[in-house]
């Protein structure tokens, strides 16, 4: 049977020899290189969940009155976007749960992207002859981050509602171009024309799911095409691990299934953006407390922290208030990303290739400079839920505010220099502890001898 | 992370109601059985609030203006005017006696007893026609037009599904734990920074909607499951973190290191 | 009869019997020989028969109609099933299938130095017969770039890219009532103090940025609305009406706050839930607190003679989030 199968595909498509390799492809051994594949699995969930769901939508703003069966919302206008989803989760069987799940999956797949970028920066894994595959991985998760924003968005709940009034702030705040673009963007001034839901619906279901399904597909080829990396003590010149098949290829499936169990478990027994809760959005309308999804919430600390000013010369204003948090701050951060294998190559004269990981603290300039960037982040993304750390705590808000505006910059250089002492403290320690251990062995061959 | 822990902790507990008594403490006063009410209200007024609203309600304009009975140098709003309605609602939710005239009121341990705020409230009362305590009707009211009619009025500040919020020099209480009187009354009244509707502003008939629909809103159809709060995405994030990676990272662990070298 | 429990003891025989199947000499293997594991074996068939249970349960509650927490069970079997067959496949992973350490050559850099040059020849050779490359190449450019503006072109029908006048424009003119969300007029004397309401311009449509503004009324002698902005055209009686939509990120300012106390308390001033800018209604709309950089567009007011309130004018600035040169022109009269 199984020669049968593989003879057919041979003569036809000469697949043979390829096989054979794809079969005996190796994988370094450590759990760190999985956290990518929950990324690839969750994105697969995403897919299949998404296209379910394109089935019920409407993406329509036309004005409807609900008569279904969830009476709250019962003789209220809303969009027949709106409508259709309060119908998904209310009407279509298994609806919600798919509707969850998706929910989810773009919570959990974002997580997994950055801890997988986290792990390629602190190793290196970025270097010589990967960076190709880290700039793939960097500009997926860019239009991973829309991607998520426009599916918040296009459901015309009252949160939705509202995030896309604050993307509008921000496409409309960019220097010189910012006012054409939103215009062609949304089709005139906010909330546009009637066509801007079908626009960021398109954009959500296929534009982007295919730009970023190409991506992922070069991104694989890469990895595959330069092999993976490997922790020391291995060499340069040979990769050491398992087999795709058979050792890998349990693994795999398994770690599919895990994420699915773990996902739709979520999306059945943990409530996720209950719209129905939220209410219809009107362009007058708002709710306290409103928030994006968790991957975008380091936007909304930017947009609250920075002081109250647009950058005027008179009375013309050059830049409004909200590029700096919302357009400039993510854009020095994926800067940061896309710039630093250049920057590390220049500053250390290191050109060469290297398929053998660090540990963080062999590098602990790189180590120091992650980490207090990654305070920087955390930090702004803290500030942004000041205001429910108000309400459970009673700490002022203005204060906490404050507080907040001089630690984002005061805090990220203390642990620049605390890291990289760490890291250093780390290599003397080890240094100290091989030196008493060859003066052992040493003293040793003594008394032997 | 640590923070974001905190975070989950405090949503996974209910805010605790603190009990705030004036430094003096409260002073109960022994009347005789058979006090008028009106009467026995004038001695807990005496005793209780006379230092920030007058020793006869007409108010203290400034801080330490007046030394009061409980030798609390305070300062507080007249109470000539605003009635049996106002004075339920501070001393039935605890916002009164504060502990300091500058402070938010906030709902904590009610002090006194039953008759005691009746009596209280008899007295303040009687200070001037102010409005009597109101008897809303929730079951006459309609959700969906009371979930409209929160979301225009009331969310901007109490979070549409009534979780609370934050204002600029104050916070928007939750209100999980507050009765239909009680929600009523503050309509009227507009305690500390909140406005005040009249009954042009919105209707008796409006507001047994919006009553209805806050009722609704303490145990909505959370059909999706556990409601994590209903405070939408940050809840949501530490979901994701904390439970979802953790979990997956887990699975990662487990499946890894199959070699031993 | 008993035919068919012959057929049945054949099936169980052949299903339930361990395979010994002919093993191949250590010597031609490829995948390295390894003992069987007969209790992993079991608990993979046990774990299958779990994960095929509650994905049979899956479908029987999504065939049941009328089940309370019906997507709680849906979640809980389909999840289930899944966690299941994980669980088999990583026993299958960690204890029966072998573990074998395999060695492969990484890419090393001057693997491909041959190839490299060959391509750049190729290109550089291809090229020789051309004399005059370098305007060649000018006019390939500008014959590209040209091109390649061309089929962007059509995306200008996306939207007013250059007309601008739309940003400036609101639904509000002299004499335009404001009315409450079911379309009855604002009269002066309904509106009262220490409350906010939202108007609405009559007869347009409510779902722009322009429409929605807030009415409040405070005392005149807290007024400071400067001396450009007389207070019988921008607070008659006292009454002040903004655009309801916040200058800095365009949400809703659906907050009013109003001390009861004023002596302990904060000023009156409107509040945006999204990131907290906070602005004064007596002095035009000012920035207070929070990032807006600019402060709340006015709109001019005139109370006619029936007592409704009508608009003055347009606002006094653009209303919504801040753009490039947004102060240059006035909103359309």
């Amino acid at each position: 049977m199984i020669r049968k199968v593989v003879r057919y595909l041979d003569e036809r498509a000469g697949a043979a020899p390829l096989l054979r390799k794809a079969l005996r492809y190796v994988f370094p051994d450590h759990w760190s290189f999985l956290l990518g594949e929950v990324a690839l699995y969750c994105f697969v969930v995403l897919v299949g969940t998404g296209i379910y769901l394109t089935f019920f939508f409407e993406p329509s703003t036309l004005d409807t009155v609900y008569h279904g069966s969830y009476r709250p919302l019962q003789g209220l206008h809303m969009s027949e976007a709106y409508k259709s989803v309060v119908n998904i989760s209310f009407s279509v069987k298994a609806g919600l749960l798919l509707r969850q799940t998706h929910h989810w999956a773009a919570n959990v797949f974002v997580a997994a992207v950055i801890l997988h970028l986290l792990r390629i920066f602190f190793t290196g894994a970025f270097r010589k002859p990967r960076t190709l595959t880290y700039f793939i991985g960097l500009t997926m998760l860019l239009l991973t981050l829309l991607e998520g924003y426009l599916g918040y968005s296009m459901v015309d709940d009252l949160l939705s509602g509202m995030g896309l009034a604050i993307g509008y702030a921000v496409a409309l705040s960019l220097p010189f171009i910012g006012a054409n673009l939103a215009a062609l963007l949304w089709n005139g001034p906010y909330p546009g024309g009637h066509d801007f839901i079908s626009r960021i619906y398109i954009a959500h279901v296929l534009v982007l799911p295919i730009a970023i399904g190409t991506l992922l597909t070069m991104h694989l080829v890469l990895v595959a095409a330069r092999h993976h990396t490997q922790f020391t003590p291995r060499s340069e010149r040979k990769v050491v691990g398992v087999p795709t098949f058979p050792g890998q290829t349990p693994r795999s499936i398994a770690l599919t299934l895990w994420t699915a169990a773990v996902l739709f478990l979520l999306g059945g027994l943990i409530q996720i953006n209950p719209i129905w809760l939220w209410g219809p959005y009107h362009v007058g309308d708002a709710t306290n407390g409103a928030q994006p999804d968790w991957y975008l919430g380091w936007l909304i600390g930017g947009l609250r922290l920075v002081p109250g000013f647009d950058w005027t010369i008179g009375n013309y204003t050059l830049v409004p208030n909200p590029f700096w948090g919302g357009a400039l701050f993510p854009l020095v951060v994926f800067a940061f990303l896309y710039l630093y294998p250049w920057l590390e190559r220049k500053v250390t004269g290191d050109n060469a290739w290297h398929h053998v990981l660090d540990r963080p603290r062999d590098r602990p300039w790189r180590t120091a400079i992650g980490m207090a960037m990654l305070t920087w982040i955390v930090f702004v993304f803290i500030a942004g839920s000041a205001d429910r750390a108000l309400v459970d705590f009673g700490v002022s808000y203005v204060k906490q505010i404050w507080v907040y505006r001089v630690l984002v910059w005061v805090l990220p250089v203390v642990v620049l220099f605390v890291t990289k002492r760490v890291c250093e403290e780390l290599l003397a320690g080890e240094k100290v502890e091989s030196e008493r251990r060859a003066a052992e062995r040493a003293a040793l061959l003594d008394t032997a001898g | 992370m640590r923070w974001l822990l905190v975070i989950a902790v405090a949503l996974a507990l209910p805010p605790a109601a603190l009990a705030d008594p004036p430094p003096s403490g409260i002073v109960h006063p022994s009347a005789p059985p058979g006090t008028p009410l009106v009467e026995l209200g004038y001695q807990l007024y005496a005793g209780n609030c006379s230092s920030c609203h007058g020793s006869k309600g007409e108010g203290v304009p400034k801080l330490g203006a007046v030394e009061g009975a409980g030798d609390v140098p305070g300062a507080g709003p007249s109470l000539r005017s605003v009635g049996a309605l106002s004075a339920d609602f501070y001393l039935r939710t605890g916002y009164m006696p504060l502990d300091d005239p500058g402070h938010q009121p906030h709902r904590s341990r009610v002090l006194f007893s039953n008759h005691e705020i009746e009596a209280m409230v008899a007295y303040v009362a009687s200070l001037g026609n102010g409005p009597p305590v109101p008897k809303p009707h929730p079951e006459r009211g309609n959700v969906a037009e009371g979930l409209h009619l929160f979301t225009s009025h009331c969310a901007g500040c109490h979070q549409v599904v009534a979780r609370g919020g934050y204002v600029t020099g104050g916070v928007a209480p939750p209100l999980s734990n507050s009765t239909a009187v009680q929600i009523a009354e503050a309509v009227r009244v507009g305690p500390y920074l909140m406005p005040t509707f009249s009954p042009h502003a919105i209707s008796d008939r409006q507001l047994d909607s919006i009553i209805a629909y806050v009722a609704y809103a303490k145990h909505p159809d959370d059909r999706g499951g556990w409601s994590i709060g209903r405070l939408g995405p940050v809840p949501e994030g530490l979901v994701t973190w904390w439970i979802a990676i953790v979990a997956l990272v887990a699975s990662c662990l487990v499946l890894a290191g199959r070699l031993k070298s | 009869m008993t035919k068919f429990k012959d057929w049945l003891v054949a099936g169980a025989v052949l299903l339930l019997s361990k395979t010994h199947p002919s093993r191949r000499d250590d010597e031609q293997r490829i995948v390295p020989d390894a003992p069987p594991d007969p209790r992993a074996e079991t608990w993979v068939l046990a774990l299958f028969g779990l994960a095929s249970l509650a994905a049979v349960g899956f479908i029987v509650v999504y065939a049941l109609d009328r089940l309370s927490h019906q997507t709680q069970w849906l979640g809980v079997t389909l999840g289930l099933a899944l966690a299941f067959l994980a669980a088999a496949c990583t026993v299958i992973g960690k204890r029966l299938v072998a573990t074998e350490e395999l060695a492969e050559d990484y890419p090393q850099p001057d693997d491909h130095v041959g190839d490299q040059e060959a391509v750049v020849e190729i290109v550089e050779e291809s090229g020789d017969r051309l004399s005059r490359k370098r305007l060649l190449k000018l006019g390939g450019a500008a014959a590209g770039g040209s091109l390649g503006l061309a089929l962007l072109t059509p995306a200008v029908s996306l939207g007013p890219v250059f007309d601008m006048s739309r940003f400036y424009g609101t639904p509000w003119t002299r004499g335009r009532r404001l009315v409450d969300e079911r379309g009855r007029p604002y009269r002066a004397d309904g509106i009262e103090e220490a409350v906010f309401y939202t108007a609405y311009p009559e007869g347009a449509d409510r779902e722009t940025i322009g429409a929605p503004v807030l009415v409040v009324r405070l005392k005149p002698a807290a007024l400071h609305l400067g001396s450009h902005k007389p207070v019988a055209e921008w607070a008659p009686q006292g009454i002040l009406a903004y655009s309801k939509i916040c200058t800095h990120a365009g949400c809703a300012i659906a907050l009013y706050r109003k001390p009861t106390f004023p002596v302990t308390e904060p000023r009156p001033a409107f509040v945006c839930p999204c990131h907290y800018s906070t602005f004064d209604p007596a002095t035009g709309g000012t920035v207070l607190f929070g990032p807006a950089g600019r402060p709340l567009p006015q709109l001019p007011l005139l109370v006619d003679p029936r007592g409704q309130l009508r608009a003055r004018g347009n606002f006094d600035q653009p209303v919504g989030p801040s753009w490039w040169g947004v102060r240059m022109e006035k909103p359309n009269p």
